[in-house]
């Protein structure tokens, strides 16, 4: 066998993400079966595995996680390139951008149930804007801005509690010595 | 562990905070209600005022020729018109209390209204 020209080390850091991110893939594909009244109303599970990998590993690796969910999850439901890749992409960019501001927010005031709710929204209004400049150039767009709304809440705090439980369940693992 | 005791105060701060501006957004997002009635104005005389639950077409003349407005339940649009700009057609369906499509150069607009009257713009 030819030696490889280019050796690929694979650190634990990959190998943690590469597992996270499958657990959140397959949670967006339990997400795509859910039957839903409108298309975008979503309860967006795979956000739980967001709010948990930023709370224990933090912003990077919830960057990576969930980049790497948005890929995977669009190929393997067959809508990688097409509008609902980007719309999908626009909001986990928000989200993750408010998570990285939200974290900071004081632990004892605001748990994971905030960062959750405040992610959800910025996805959703992500969301109407890319649909605005792009996909629909009219203010009508807008006037499901109550529904997404509701349903960002709603679901929101759902996941967030969820979140908030695994981390309340399951103590921090030991820090490996090298990260 | 009981779930309740997963939010912390800030939570239900926010949660709060989230209601209530979702509780606002839906007057201020729907205002207006349902579009009810289509006004066809010709030369700004009112021409027609059709239900929006039938479905019809209505051909309103203009000095350049006939405009074509299409009617169906719960929206109207211009289907065409003689004007170089084709703004009116291009605009689409009309939905909302309120929007309004204008072929200037033939003198025809569509309106749409709903049960409460909405301004598009109010001035002192």
């Amino acid at each position: 066998m030819t030696q490889s020209v280019i050796e690929l080390t694979v650190t634990d850091q990959d190998r943690r993400i590469a597992w996270l991110a499958t657990a959140a893939v397959a949670l967006s594909l339990v997400d795509a079966a859910i039957p839903s009244p409108l298309p975008g109303v979503k309860p967006g599970l795979a956000n739980i595995v967001t709010l948990v990998v930023l709370a224990r590993y933090g912003w990077a690796t919830a960057v990576w996680v969930s980049g790497l969910r948005v890929l995977a999850g669009s190929l393997l439901l067959g809508y990688f390139l097409a509008p609902g890749f980007f719309l999908s992409l626009t909001g986990t960019l928000f989200s993750l951008a408010t998570l990285g501001l939200a974290r900071h927010l004081p632990a004892r005031w605001f748990g994971p149930v905030s960062l959750s709710i405040l992610a959800a929204f910025a996805h959703i209004g992500g969301q109407l804007v890319l649909a605005r400049l792009w996909l629909i150039p009219h203010d009508g767009v807008f006037l499901l801005t109550p529904v997404f709304a509701l349903a960002a809440l709603v679901f929101g705090t759902i996941n967030g509690l969820i979140a908030a439980k695994l981390l309340s369940d399951t103590p921090p693992p030991p820090e490996p010595d090298h990260a | 562990m009981s779930w309740l005791a997963l939010i912390k105060p800030g939570d239900w701060l926010l949660i709060l905070l989230g209601t209530t501006l979702v509780g606002a957004s839906f007057p201020l997002f729907w205002q207006g209600g349902l579009a009810d009635r289509a006004i066809v104005r010709q030369n700004g005389q009112v021409f027609a005022e059709v239900d929006l639950r039938s479905r019809r077409q209505l051909e309103v003349p203009g000095p350049l020729g006939p405009t074509l407005i299409a009617i169906e339940p719960g929206r109207a649009r211009v289907l065409s018109d003689p004007g170089p700009r084709q703004y009116c057609v291009r605009q689409g369906w009309l939905m909302r209390p309120g929007e309004i499509a204008i072929c200037a150069p033939n003198r025809v607009s569509v309106q749409i209204t709903g049960r409460t009257k909405v301004y598009d713009s109010i001035s002192y």
